[in-house]
């Protein structure tokens, strides 16, 4: 179904009236109204596809929603006092900030240490920069299982090679720590490329003289780095991270397929690798196929990628501001 | 002229705008005449129902129906919440639905979402069907019969031959059957096979073997399992319960399980790289064996009784969601396909066994054999046991609580909790469970 919407001006006036010429009064409309129709598509969109859902979903979680019931009656918020007491929801989001800050704090210093080899002299340097960006162009899926059948309990290669050299085999799904460790190693293979690629264009905007300047005064590539490169990517990293916190909070496709068989949504028996969007699945869909509490869960995530963001944000200001400080000394 | 260009633009961007809702709007819904002409049947499934030489049958004689099957070899995991999502949707689901057992309970609580087949001349099909078959498709008063029964999954035990030879075991059917009359039985045998270190575990998962003897105690004993006819979850209460705890916890001390988690990617590895000997047998899984064994497998598999007293574990239905734009075609397929001669059909594709007396009568189900298996006499083996079968009440929340049983028996299987631990567990998280 099309919604109608009348592209055409008003209709003209009806002959006799005294008022400003149709023209004017045209080019008044257009100079008055056309940005926002200019700007519309955008929030059309996104009022469907974003404000809707987000609204939709706060009010299917004031709501005890079956999936296939035909009656949800209204329970207020009783769904969100019923999960900020439930210690399966607190498992899953320690599961989820674990593997975020596994993942994550590594990922974004590999990716500034491969950033700032990049950017130096290299012979065929568009194809190393290319080539770091290539795991991020493989399919998650694809990344998940290859890498789930690696960190295999009984035929997996890692567990192979660790026997080599005298480790017993570990469980990886078993092993709350180690699953958190190999979900990250998936995580990291896809995007330190990508966030590499992003810090690498944010060092070219650097200007050259800046570092001419500082190696004239003596500073070694270290130093420089610390001094110069670090203190002026700052907006970059403060963006990369936010990215990799939303990314990172939201994080299903590699834990989920990591685990595979009956239930692997439940991340393990014990709920060893389950993230919160896993949780979140578990109860809005199979089993239990409760809308109501599932659409809760969605919204203390959204709360908390929030908090999380500010808090990392925080966190950034100041060591970039101390760095800054000891820069312009 | 900048001013004529600039309402240009504006009109161009309402249009474009109304385009882009008018899409995302209309997108779905097949506008297929429901009267005459001819129709698409989409009929939904997950794993191996065996229809695919039925379809074409029944294409021959109604020329005017095309039928496309989704879902095929898919699991049950995956295709549950889809569709519970369609219906919820009111759009997406297949004119025929395939519904198992243990989930037809949560989908008969809301029946408004199918056809009520009684409606549609299906009360004189009953005697088509073993009596509590037909019973299970029913809702609870009685009134609407929510799907037609395809299959039953009467219980066996499947073995590995060559493994059995290495650890000096016999291999003839027949004497494998008198080593384990009790699951005690099945696991002394068990600890001879561990003592003579063959490379392979006894058994595949402690979670599919709970799943047996459960079914298989209720079904002998109380006819229920984690809720009772009244709907009362009764984890704790239900002796059946418990005794299949203690028999699988016996199982895991003996360290006779390969702890494979079923259905995981290791599970498949294990058959392919023949790491297990022995893996509780419903009749439909003689089908997941041969595709996950492969064909380099064949003959080296054979099927046994089971230790215990028979049981059944699964089988399904065909429905017709409301949703349907060809109701009554549907319906009639669906008679068709759950009708004797389909089940026998089905049967020799892919081996579920039949739910319905006469096919499980007939001389094509009693008289096969199943070449994969050793050339076994399948037919003997599951329908003789069929017929007798006792049907598991299943409450409200069956599958969730389950789910949660069956992760405290793998935790302890896994030597992540003792087995009084992995009790508590399986008790207090299906409480919780059963009151989401």
């Amino acid at each position: 179904m099309a919604v109608q919407l009348d592209a055409r001006p008003p209709v003209a006036p009806t002959p006799g009236t005294t008022r400003p010429s149709r023209s004017v009064r045209l080019s008044r409309f257009d100079t008055r109204y056309s940005p926002y129709l200019y700007i519309a598509p955008f929030f059309l969109l996104f009022g469907v596809f974003g404000i809707y859902p987000l609204a939709y979903t706060f009010w299917v979680s004031l709501h005890d929603w079956d999936l296939l019931g035909a009656d949800h009656p209204f329970v207020g918020l009783d769904n969100y006092s019923e999960l900020l007491a439930d210690p399966d929801f607190w498992h899953s989001v320690v599961n989820t900030l674990g593997i975020f800050v596994i993942s994550t704090v590594p990922q974004l210093l590999l990716a500034l240490w491969l950033a700032n080899l990049l950017n130096r002299q290299l012979r065929a340097r568009t194809t190393w920069r290319m080539a770091v960006l290539i795991p991020n162009v493989t399919s998650t899926a694809a990344v998940a299982i290859v890498f789930a059948v690696l960190f295999g309990r009984d035929f997996g290669m890692i567990n192979w090679l660790l026997d080599h050299v005298g480790v017993d085999a570990i469980d990886w799904k078993a092993n709350r720590l180690a699953s958190w460790v190999a979900i990250s190693a998936m995580v990291d293979w896809r995007w330190t490329g990508y966030n590499a690629l992003i810090f690498l264009a944010a060092m070219q905007a650097i200007p050259r003289d800046l570092y001419e300047s500082a190696a004239i005064d003596g500073a070694g590539r270290a130093r420089q780095f610390w001094s110069i490169t670090v203190p002026l990517l700052k907006p970059t990293i403060i963006f990369a991270v936010i990215i990799s916190t939303i990314g990172g909070l939201q994080l299903f496709t590699e834990p989920r397929l990591f685990n595979s068989g009956t239930n692997a949504i439940r991340g393990g028996p014990l709920r060893e690798s389950q993230t919160v969007t896993m949780y979140m699945f578990e109860n809005a869909f199979a089993p239990h196929y409760n809308f109501g509490y599932g659409s809760a869960i969605a919204w203390l995530l959204f709360a908390l990628i929030a908090v999380v963001a500010a808090v990392n944000v925080l966190l950034l200001r100041r060591l970039g501001g101390g760095a800054r400080k000891e820069d312009s000394r | 002229m900048v001013t004529f260009t600039r309402r240009r633009l504006a009109a161009v961007a309402l249009v474009a705008t109304t385009a882009l809702l008018g899409a995302t709007a209309c997108g779905g819904g097949d506008n297929e005449a429901a009267a005459g002409g001819p129709v698409t049947l989409t009929v939904d499934v997950f794993g191996q129902f065996g229809y695919a030489e039925l379809y074409k049958e029944y294409m021959a004689s109604h020329p005017d129906v095309k039928i496309v099957e989704r879902g095929t070899g898919s699991n049950l995991d995956e295709y549950s919440p889809k569709l519970t999502q369609w219906l919820a949707a009111g759009k997406g689901a297949g004119d025929i639905v395939a519904i198992e057992e243990g989930l037809l309970v949560e989908y008969k609580a809301n029946p408004q979402n199918f056809v009520n087949l009684l409606d549609h001349g299906a009360a004189d099909l009953k005697g088509n069907f073993l009596d509590w078959k037909w019973n299970q498709g029913l809702t609870a008063d009685g009134k609407q019969l929510i799907g037609l029964g395809t299959d039953v999954g009467g219980m066996a035990m499947c073995y590995r031959k060559d493994l059995f030879a290495k650890a000096g075991l016999p291999t003839d059917r027949e004497a494998v059957s008198k080593l384990w009359p009790t699951w005690p039985d099945y696991i002394k045998v068990g600890e001879q096979f561990k003592a003579k270190n063959t490379g392979a575990a006894f058994l595949d998962a402690a979670t599919n073997t709970f799943n047996t003897i459960l079914l298989q105690t209720a079904g002998n004993t109380t006819g229920y399992s984690y809720y009772d006819t009244g709907d009362k979850l009764v984890v704790d209460s239900n002796p059946a319960v418990r005794q299949a705890y203690d028999t699988t916890m016996d199982i895991i001390d003996s360290g006779l399980s390969g702890r494979y988690g079923s259905w995981s990617e290791e599970w498949v590895s294990a058959f392919k790289q023949s790491k297990f000997a022995t893996i509780a047998c419903p009749a439909w899984m003689t089908g997941v064996i041969e595709g996950n064994a492969g064909p380099g497998a064949k003959g080296k598999w054979d099927i046994a009784q089971v230790p215990g007293n028979g049981g059944n574990w699964g089988g399904s239905f065909l429905a017709v969601p409301k949703q349907s734009k060809h109701q009554a075609a549907a319906i009639e397929l669906a008679k068709f396909l759950t009708s004797a001669q389909g089940q026998i059909g089905a049967f020799k594709a892919k081996g579920p066994l039949p739910s319905s007396p006469q096919a499980l009568a007939d001389p094509a189900i009693v008289d096969s054999t199943n070449a994969y298996f050793s050339t076994a006499p399948v037919g003997r083996i599951f329908a003789e046991g069929a017929k007798n079968l006792k049907p598991v009440y299943m409450g409200p929340k069956n599958q969730a609580v389950r789910t949660e049983v069956e992760n405290a028996v793998r935790s302890v299987e896994l030597g992540k909790r003792s087995p009084e631990q992995g009790w508590a567990d399986a008790v207090g998280n299906a409480e919780k469970a059963a009151a989401k």
